[in-house]
């Protein structure tokens, strides 16, 4: 496994480590994707997409066969997998919404303590529409939310209660950043994992809402 | 003996009009019926009502409408992929009504298969539940209740979606044999095969259209008894 060398890639790479061998996964155009970069040893993922397939394998490269009709959730050319199949979008919702999902990753405006989600829409703002995420989070088995933990303004993107549109209420079970690992859990977000150049006081105070600190607060490793 | 349906794209047009809801499944533009829609800016059909996931990419497929000014209202889950389509419903030129693309795809089934609704868990606490019916379980009951969105919840919560129904469909098949039996390829498939299923008269635009009986019967994905007329696809997109 490659080891990252940015913020970002530090994200990717610990989302990578929930994944387990077999597991079905949605990954969000952008960030997400970057996941499949530093799968831990041993572990293979088989990718669903929305739009009808499991076993996708990224966009065609130089000298690949150029795959027709086969694209991914943002639309753009893609692979398949040997072993990989396709479906129609009914199948693939019922698929996504029943459950079947194991691990669905997508990024966030806002993440609150209670594991609330907006990610499509900016109140003022045009929407450009909610996809498919809005089913996404209501049936994976588990959501995670990979993030910086602040906006650019360094305003906390992990708020105690959003006031953002919804993309799902209490649909999220891990936020990843780069200072942080907080697990959601019923008693409220537990401050799980941190980063090796930062303290559980900086977390904090860039983090909006309360975080439950256990006595054994792991440094993330990679 | 088992009839032809297959027409040329101008004869399939005489079945489209003014003002129609009409079903454009595809993603982005994937699976979207290119030849078809290339027929209605030729026939000049305007005033759409369309239902489809996107509107395909900036000059393509759905985006020939959206560039042309055809399309009066777009119920869809994501326009993201078309900025032509953003600022245009920005600027209030187009109507737009946003779904959830699993409860899409539920709402079309619905008014193909004569259901009356579905009760999805999607959306439930967000903006699309607005104006919409709520139902609740009630474990000690042992039945659904109605609640209002402020109400605290207590067991599980979906959202009551109703149906979609349209005049037309636009289907884009790989195969198609004269009698209209359907194969898609990859994920071109899509929304394509439950959308055929929900309108009054569905068009088939096929890659490659076969004699009847050289699809094997297992293969089909759309039975030819839900589709009107073939068209040729022009091979170009």
């Amino acid at each position: 496994m490659r080891k990252p060398t940015n913020e970002r890639e530090m994200i990717a790479c610990r989302t990578a480590q929930f994944f387990q061998d077999g597991n079905i996964v949605n990954l969000g155009i952008g960030m997400p994707t970057q996941c499949l970069d530093f799968l831990p040893d041993g572990v293979d993922v088989w990718v669903d997409t929305e739009n009808g397939a499991i076993g996708l394998a990224g966009a065609p490269g130089e000298g690949d066969e150029f795959p027709v009709d086969i694209v991914d959730a943002g639309g753009n050319p893609s692979k398949l997998r040997v072993g990989g199949c396709c479906f129609d979008s009914f199948t693939s919702f019922g698929y996504i919404r029943g459950g079947h999902v194991d691990i669905t990753v997508l990024g966030a405006y806002e993440v609150d303590g209670e594991g609330s989600l907006a990610n499509w829409m900016i109140p003022g703002k045009a929407a450009a529409g909610m996809g498919g995420a809005m089913d996404l989070v209501s049936g994976s088995k588990i959501t995670i939310v990979m993030t910086m933990h602040c906006d650019k303004k360094g305003n906390p993107k992990i708020v105690q209660k959003t006031d953002m549109p919804l993309t799902g209420w209490k649909v999220v079970d891990y936020v990843v950043t780069e200072l942080a690992v907080i697990h959601i859990t019923p008693e409220g977000p537990v401050l799980e994992e941190i980063a090796e150049n930062t303290t559980v006081e900086e977390v904090v105070a860039k983090t909006g809402a309360k975080l439950i600190i256990p006595d054994n607060v792991k440094v993330m490793s990679f | 003996m088992a009839k032809s349906k297959v027409v040329s794209l101008a004869e399939a047009m005489t079945h489209c009009h003014d003002g129609m809801t009409i079903m454009l499944p595809g993603f982005v533009n994937c699976g979207v019926s290119q030849t078809l829609i290339e027929g209605l800016m030729e026939a000049g059909i305007k005033d759409l009502n369309i239902i489809s996931n996107n509107t395909s990419v900036k000059g393509k497929g759905i985006g020939k409408l959206v560039h042309d000014d055809r399309i009066k209202h777009i119920t869809c889950s994501h326009i993201g992929n078309n900025e032509e389509t953003c600022a245009k419903v920005v600027a209030g030129e187009i109507n737009i009504t946003f779904v959830p693309q699993g409860s899409l795809c539920e709402k079309v089934r619905a008014g193909g298969a004569g259901i009356g609704g579905i009760l999805t868990p999607t959306g439930v606490h967000t903006p699309m539940q607005d104006g919409k019916q709520l139902l609740e379980w009630d474990a000690a009951a042992g039945k659904y209740k109605f609640v209002e969105p402020d109400e605290p919840q207590n067991g599980a919560r979906y959202i009551l979606e109703t149906p979609l129904h349209a005049d037309v469909c636009f289907v884009h098949a790989y195969k198609a044999d004269k009698m209209g039996n359907v194969v898609y390829h990859r994920t071109a498939r899509n929304f394509n095969q439950t959308f055929a299923t929900a309108a009054d008269f569905v068009i088939v635009e096929a890659e490659h259209i076969v004699e009847i009986g050289e699809l094997d019967p297992d293969e089909i994905m759309t039975p030819g008894a839900l589709v009107d007329l073939v068209v040729q696809a022009r091979m170009e997109d």
